[in-house]
Parts: C-alpha cells; structure tokens; sequence
C-alpha cells in the first residue's frame, strides 16, 4: 500500500486493467482532429484525445537567418497552457509545464528533422522563412505533450506558404504549396505508476503519476527526443518496457497522421 | 564521412579528466566544483531555509529548487545573455527531478533547500556536471540523503556508441544522439533522461548500460572528493 488514498484507490482500478473513465492501461481515448481551422494561420488543426482539446496553428514569416545556419529556416515552437484551459493555470509569461513541453515538441521536430530546414532557405545568409507553430490549450484533460506533438505536426502538413510580392509576405492569399516536410513526427508519453505502466492519462492519472518517459519517434520507428518526468527514478527494466509500449502506440498515433499526408 | 577516431584521442567509452572538490563556496552550506574536460560546475547549497513567498511552503515537506545558468562567457559562441531563457529553466527543472529521489527533504517541513549552478566555462555535459556537483554540495550541506546521484552523458555518433561527448562530437555531420543520464548509485535507477537526436531502440538500450558503468566512475570521483574534506574531521582542522 502507498501513502496516498487517491494513489490506492486508482491503483484498484488498474489491478484489473481499468481506468477511470473504463478504458484499459494500454488504450488511448477516442482521438479526433479538424484541419484548417484557423483562417488567419497557414496552417492549423484542432485536436481532441478524449476531453484534451488543443489548438495548434502555423505562422510563416521572411526573417534573417541565425548566423550559425545562413542556409536554413527557422522553428520556433511554443505550447501555451491557457488559463482557459484549468483550474491550474494564470494569465502571466510561461510557467515551467509549458517551458517543458514546449522545449519537448520543438525538439523532436527540429532533430527529426520533420522539416527539410535547407528548402526554407530563400537567399543565403540573408533571407529565409520562419515557421512559428503556436500550440494553446484549450481544455486540459491531461496528456498535454502527445496532443501537442499530434496538432502540431497536423498543422505543419496543413500549412501553405502565403503569397510572396517583392520579398514581403501578402498574408492576404495563401498559394498551394506545401511545407517541405521530411519526416513525420509524434510522441507517445508512457506514464508510471507503482508497478503499472499507461498511456493517455486524463488529468487526475496525470498528476498522480509518478514517473513519465516521453519518446518521440519519427516514421522510420526511430527515436528523435526523449524526456523523463516525474518524482520518481525508472529502472532498466522499465525503460525497457516503455520503449516496447511507445513503439505499439506511436504506430497507432502515426496511422492516423499519415492519413492526412497522402 | 565516417566517425572512428575521438578529438582527444580517447577510447570510446573513456570519460574525460575528472576533478571534485567539496566546500569551495566558504559562504555557502554546503558547496563542490566538478570538471569533467573543459566542462566546469560550481554548486553551492543554502539551507534548508524558510521557503518565501509563504503560501508556497508545505507543512509536510521541504522542497528542493535548483537554478542552472550558464554564465555568459560560457559557451564557444557569442555572449550568452544572463537571465535565464526556456533552456535553462528546463535543464533547472530536470536538475531538481534528478536529485529528488535521494534528498530526505521531509525533514525540513516549511523550507527549502537552494542549489545554485554556475558554469563557467562548457564543452558539452553541462547538465550533467551542474547535477553532479549539485549531489556534492548537497552532502557536503550535510542534507539528509539516501545516496548520491552521479550524471553523464552518453551517445551514438554515426555508427559508434560514445560515452561522454564533447562540442565538436555532438556536431558531427550525420546521425548523431547526445543522452544525458542520471543515477542512484545504490539502486542503479535512473532519475535523468533526455535525448537530442536521433537513435534507434536497440543501441538505446545498450546505452543505459553503458551510462551506467560511467556514472560508477563519476561517483568513484565524488566518494573521493567527501572522502578528502571529511577524513580529516576530528583533527580540528576541518571548516567551521
């Protein structure tokens, strides 16, 4: 028996590979999305997993390079925990849970890479394009990194590039290209608790959790970021184990994305 | 291009020169200076100590609030600019989840427990020196703890797996993974992990071995370090 009755009682529940809300350890919830649903993005999507509801769009701008890469385009990638979406979040700058998802999102995307970063390139050392892609939180039922990795990538394969006049962007009328996209990319969170292992946690398994090992993997099956969260330390054995688990969901996940690429 | 050879010439699963010093911060509670190569860590502890603004203390537990800054010099490029950005902030967030297994902070109910990290000079395994001294400055506080935690970083560059990478190894054009990990020397668990670049599962897993026989050798370097400062208690000559 652990210190804490909530611990406990959930953890009743997952002896016979339960949850909550009736799925098992194992499952993800029902997972749908909407693209183009922002007018005003190049490219955006809505994405619900179960309850967690998030809005990712993609904004596109002609910037310098950074002087350490004059031939490739710029990421930036930022996920917004909106205090619209919680009872846990305030107006204010970022606090830490958005730093570290946003920096978990952007990683996998920039080492994968998902983007051919080289295609962004528009004239060496002096002219390339910046893709922004802004993930807020619309409702927060847990899960926050997966969803976020999910809109963000669909909003990427949304994306077109707007209208170039002169050098200047005519924000006015998009064209039909697409972003170079290189690699699809998405994580898959794997939670602990005690001896259990689970996936898509609704926001009470979220905060109970006691360890979490994100591994973001891109469509050759390799891995292209990995985070460990949580309190508690993982052994070998359970790595090992989480790693066979994201393998099983990541194939689920990009099924799915791989859908709205073809 | 293919990778075979290290910069320094060391064996793929050598570490860099290591050098530990416990209480060299005489301000500081508790306070260790860690190199491994050119990679430098000053870690210095205060407290435990009432934890302000109030509403955040627990009446249950002490926590524990780690900052890791690179100082401005720090880095092989331009100025980095003081202050802390996303990075920092991250690295002190995993800082903090990296020693939590092994501090008993429920002894100091209402406080906290500052570590301090500074880097003055970096090649690579930044966070891993910052943790490691951290541990040290920790029982050199004489911080209640379980065990210490000792951290490196371990990798594949093209078809090689390195233990310890430095700049330019990280920078090698091709498949490269730079994995940063921390352990419980008793359990052998793992309380850091992270991942830039690209890896598959199987060199993955042999990579946690490999970090962990690593990380033995980094906690050889702390033992030794306490060893020194705390054999000499009783002959009066030690701090304070």
């Amino acid at each position: 028996m652990r210190g804490n009755d909530e611990v406990n009682h959930m953890l009743k529940y997952f002896e016979n590979n339960l949850r909550y809300d009736g799925r098992g350890l194992k499952d993800f919830r029902d997972i749908t999305y909407e693209l183009g649903v922002v007018k005003t993005a190049e490219g955006s999507a809505s994405v619900r997993f179960g309850g967690t509801h998030v809005i990712a769009g993609v904004k596109l701008s002609i910037d310098q390079p950074y002087p350490d890469t004059p031939n490739k385009g710029n990421l930036m990638v930022e996920v917004s925990l909106s205090p619209l979406a919680s009872e846990n979040y305030m107006p204010g700058p970022p606090d830490i849970d958005s730093v570290e998802f946003s920096r978990v999102v952007d990683r996998g995307l920039r080492e994968a890479p998902a983007l051919d970063f080289e295609k962004l390139c528009i004239k060496e050392g002096e002219a390339v394009w910046n893709v922004s892609v802004d993930i807020v939180v619309i409702n927060d039922d847990g899960n926050l990194i997966d969803v976020s990795g999910f809109a963000a990538m669909l909003a990427l394969l949304n994306a077109r590039f707007p209208k170039v006049v002169d050098g200047k962007v005519d924000y006015h009328e998009l064209t039909d290209e697409k972003l170079p996209i290189k690699h699809i990319v998405v994580p898959t969170t794997i939670f602990k608790i005690d001896k259990y292992f689970f996936v898509d946690p609704i926001l009470e398994e979220f905060q109970l959790s006691e360890a979490r090992l994100t591994l973001t993997r891109r469509d050759d099956g390799k891995i292209c970021a990995i985070q460990k969260g949580g309190d508690y330390p993982l052994k070998k054995e359970d790595i090992t184990e989480m790693l066979a688990l994201s393998k099983e969901k990541f194939d689920e996940l990009i099924k799915i994305i791989k859908e709205v690429s073809q | 291009m293919s990778f075979d050879k290290r910069i320094d010439g060391r064996g793929f699963l050598d570490l860099r020169p290591m050098e530990a010093k416990v209480g060299v911060i005489e301000k500081a509670d508790g306070s260790a200076y860690f190199r491994m190569g050119d990679t430098v860590a000053y870690a210095a502890v205060y407290g435990p100590r009432e934890l302000v603004p109030r509403f955040k203390q627990n009446p249950k537990t002490g926590i524990l609030r780690c900052n890791y800054n690179m100082l401005p010099f720090s880095g092989v490029g331009e100025r980095i600019r003081p202050g802390g950005n996303r990075r920092s902030k991250e690295i002190s967030m995993v800082t903090e989840k990296a020693l939590l297994p092994v501090v008993l902070l429920d002894h100091f109910p209402n406080s906290v427990v500052d570590v301090f990290i500074e880097l003055p000079q970096t090649d690579a395994g930044s966070r891993c020196a910052g943790i490691t001294a951290a541990a040290l400055a920790l029982a050199d506080a004489g911080i209640p703890m379980k065990d210490l935690v000792s951290a490196v970083a371990v990798g594949k560059v093209d078809d090689k797996l390195l233990v310890d990478l430095r700049y330019e190894e990280e920078a090698f054009e091709g498949e490269v993974s730079d994995i940063p990990f921390a352990f419980i020397h008793n359990t052998g668990e793992i309380s850091l992990l992270q991942m830039d670049g690209i890896i598959d599962d199987e060199s993955l897993i042999k990579l946690v071995d490999l970090a962990r026989d690593a990380a033995e050798k980094v906690y050889e370097v702390q033992k030794k370090a306490l060893l020194e400062k705390f054999k000499k208690v009783g002959d009066g000559n030690e701090r304070k």
